[in-house]
C-alpha cells in the first residue's frame, strides 16, 4: 500500500451510512478492507455482528464468502457477458435460500430492460453503472458498497442515475455504504456521514 | 501437385504428432503460464529458465535428453510403460513428445502474455460477487485470455509440425511411424533424384507454417488491443 496509512474505527447502524472526504484520503481503501481485497495490518471488521476478519484471533472470511455488494467506481462490467449475463453472475453465486433479490425486480428498479441483450462495451457510462448496481444487488448481499459510484459520469448523466441510486435506498431494506467527495449526493443520500481524511475518522459533521 | 503415398503418410503422421503434442502440453501450459505469470514462489526464475531451455538448447541435445529420461531403458521411459503402456521408443508417441517439448515455450510465451493482459479488477470484482479464486479464473480469467491461448496452441501446432532435431534424435526417422515431414524432406535430399520430392513436402510445410503465424499474430494482436472494458 505504499506509505499510506490508514487508521479508522467507526461503528454504525444507520441505513445509509457515507463515507466522505477528500479524494486520496482513505475511503476506497477502508471499502477494499471491508469487502476483503485488502488484508489490514491490525483491525477488526464486524458487519451485523459477524466477525469478517479479526487480526487478533486470527479469523478472515475470504472475500467471496462475505456476501457483500460492491458497486465499484469503474463499473467493473465483465466484456465477454451480455448485460443479462452479467447480472446473472452474481446471482449464480448466491446460496439459494439466501436468494432475496428478485431479478425482474431490480430491472425494474434500475430501468435495465432495454439493456438486458446488449455488451458492456456499447453503455454509457450512467447505464453501466446501473448495471453494476443491479449486478451486485442480484447477488442478494448482506451489505452493499458504492465507491463513488457517479464520479466518473458527467453532469447530466449524474442527474439521470441519481435517482436510481435514491430508488434503491427508499426501496431496499439492506445496509448502504456509499463513498462520495460530493457534499450534494451526500446530503441527498446519506442518514449518517463519517467524515474521512488522510487515513483518519474526523469526529463530528 | 501429387503426392506419393509415402508422402501422404509423412503428412498424416506430422498432423497426427503435432495435434496430439499442442493438446496434451495445452494443460501443463496453461499451469505453467498462470505460475510464471501470477505466482509469487521461490525458484519462479528457475522455472521459467527451464520452460524456455528447448528454445535455447541445440535440439539435438533436448532430443537426447528425452531419450536418457524416456526412452525404454530410461527412468520415465520404464515407469510409464510398467503403469500404464506407453511407449515413447521408435513410436509416434516419442515424435509426439519431442515436438511438444520443442513448442512448449512457444505456447507457454503466448498464454503467460494472454494472462497478464487480463484486468485483475475484473478478477476483484467477481471475488465479490461471491465466485471463489478457482471459478474467477474458469468464468473470467480463462475466457478473457482465450485468443490467446488459442495463439499459443497454433504457434505450438506450427512448431510442432516443424520440429526435426529433437525428433530425429530421440525416435529416428521410421517411415510410418516417426517420419515426420521434415525427416522425409531431409531423406528426399540424400538421395539422387530426391529434389521434387523435397520441394513438394516443403511448399506443404511452408504455406501452413505461414497460416498459422499469420493467424497467431492477428490474434495475439487482438488480446494486446482487447481493453479491459470498464
Amino acid at each position: 500500500m505504499g506509505d499510506f496509512a490508514l487508521d479508522v474505527a467507526f461503528e454504525t447502524r444507520a441505513r445509509v451510512v457515507a463515507l466522505f472526504g477528500p479524494s486520496g484520503s482513505g475511503k476506497t481503501t477502508l471499502l477494499n478492507v471491508i469487502a476483503g481485497l485488502i488484508r489490514p495490518l491490525a483491525g477488526s471488521v464486524r458487519v451485523d455482528g459477524r466477525v469478517l476478519i479479526d487480526t487478533e484471533s486470527g479469523a478472515f472470511v475470504p472475500v467471496h464468502r462475505r456476501r457483500i455488494g460492491y458497486v465499484f467506481q469503474d463499473a467493473r462490467l465483465f466484456p465477454h457477458l451480455s448485460v443479462r449475463a452479467n447480472l446473472a453472475y452474481g446471482r449464480w453465486f448466491a446460496p439459494v435460500p439466501e436468494r432475496y433479490a428478485d431479478p425482474a425486480e431490480v430491472v425494474a428498479l434500475l430501468g435495465l430492460r432495454p439493456l438486458l441483450d446488449r455488451r458492456p462495451a456499447t453503455l454509457s457510462g450512467g447505464e453501466r453503472q446501473r448495471v453494476a448496481i443491479g449486478r451486485a444487488l442480484l447477488a442478494s448481499p448482506r451489505l452493499l458498497l458504492m465507491d463513488e459510484p457517479l464520479a466518473s459520469l458527467d453532469a447530466a448523466r449524474k442527474a439521470e442515475t441519481l435517482p436510481y441510486v435514491e430508488r434503491l435506498r427508499n426501496e431496499l431494506s439492506i445496509p448502504i455504504v456509499y463513498v462520495s467527495h460530493s457534499r450534494d449526493e451526500v446530503d441527498r443520500i446519506a442518514e449518517e456521514v463519517v467524515g474521512i481524511d488522510d487515513g483518519r475518522v474526523l469526529r463530528g459533521r | 501437385m501429387e503426392l506419393t503415398p509415402e508422402e501422404w503418410t509423412a503428412v498424416r503422421l506430422s498432423l497426427r504428432v503435432a495435434v496430439v503434442a499442442t493438446l496434451a502440453s495445452l494443460p501443463f501450459g496453461i499451469a505453467a503460464a498462470w505460475a510464471l505469470a501470477r505466482g509469487r514462489f521461490p525458484g519462479r526464475a528457475l522455472l521459467d529458465g527451464l520452460i524456455h531451455l528447448p528454445l535455447v538448447l541445440p535440439p539435438v541435445v533436448t532430443g537426447y535428453v528425452l531419450l536418457l529420461g524416456f526412452g525404454r531403458r530410461g527412468p520415465l521411459g520404464a515407469a510409464l510403460e510398467s503403469c500404464c503402456g506407453v511407449v515413447f521408443s521408435f513410436r509416434w508417441t516419442g515424435a509426439a513428445l519431442a515436438a511438444g517439448v520443442m513448442a512448449f515455450p512457444l505456447m507457454v510465451r503466448a498464454i503467460r502474455l494472454s494472462l497478464e493482459a487480463v484486468d485483475r479488477k475484473l478478477e476483484q470484482a467477481a471475488g465479490t460477487l461471491g465466485a471463489s479464486r478457482v471459478l474467477v479464473f474458469l468464468t473470467i480469467t480463462l475466457p478473457l485470455a482465450a485468443p490467446g491461448i488459442v495463439a499459443g496452441m497454433i504457434l505450438a501446432f506450427a512448431k510442432a509440425l516443424g520440429e526435426f532435431g529433437a525428433t530425429i534424435t530421440f525416435v529416428s526417422a521410421i517411415p510410418g511411424e516417426t517420419q515426420t515431414v521434415p525427416a522425409a524432406i531431409y531423406a528426399y535430399t540424400q538421395v539422387p533424384g530426391g529434389d521434387a520430392g523435397a520441394l513438394r513436402l516443403s511448399v506443404i510445410a511452408a504455406g501452413i507454417a505461414l497460416v498459422a503465424v499469420v493467424a497467431s499474430e492477428i490474434l495475439t494482436r487482438r488480446v494486446a488491443g482487447s481493453g479491459r472494458l470498464t
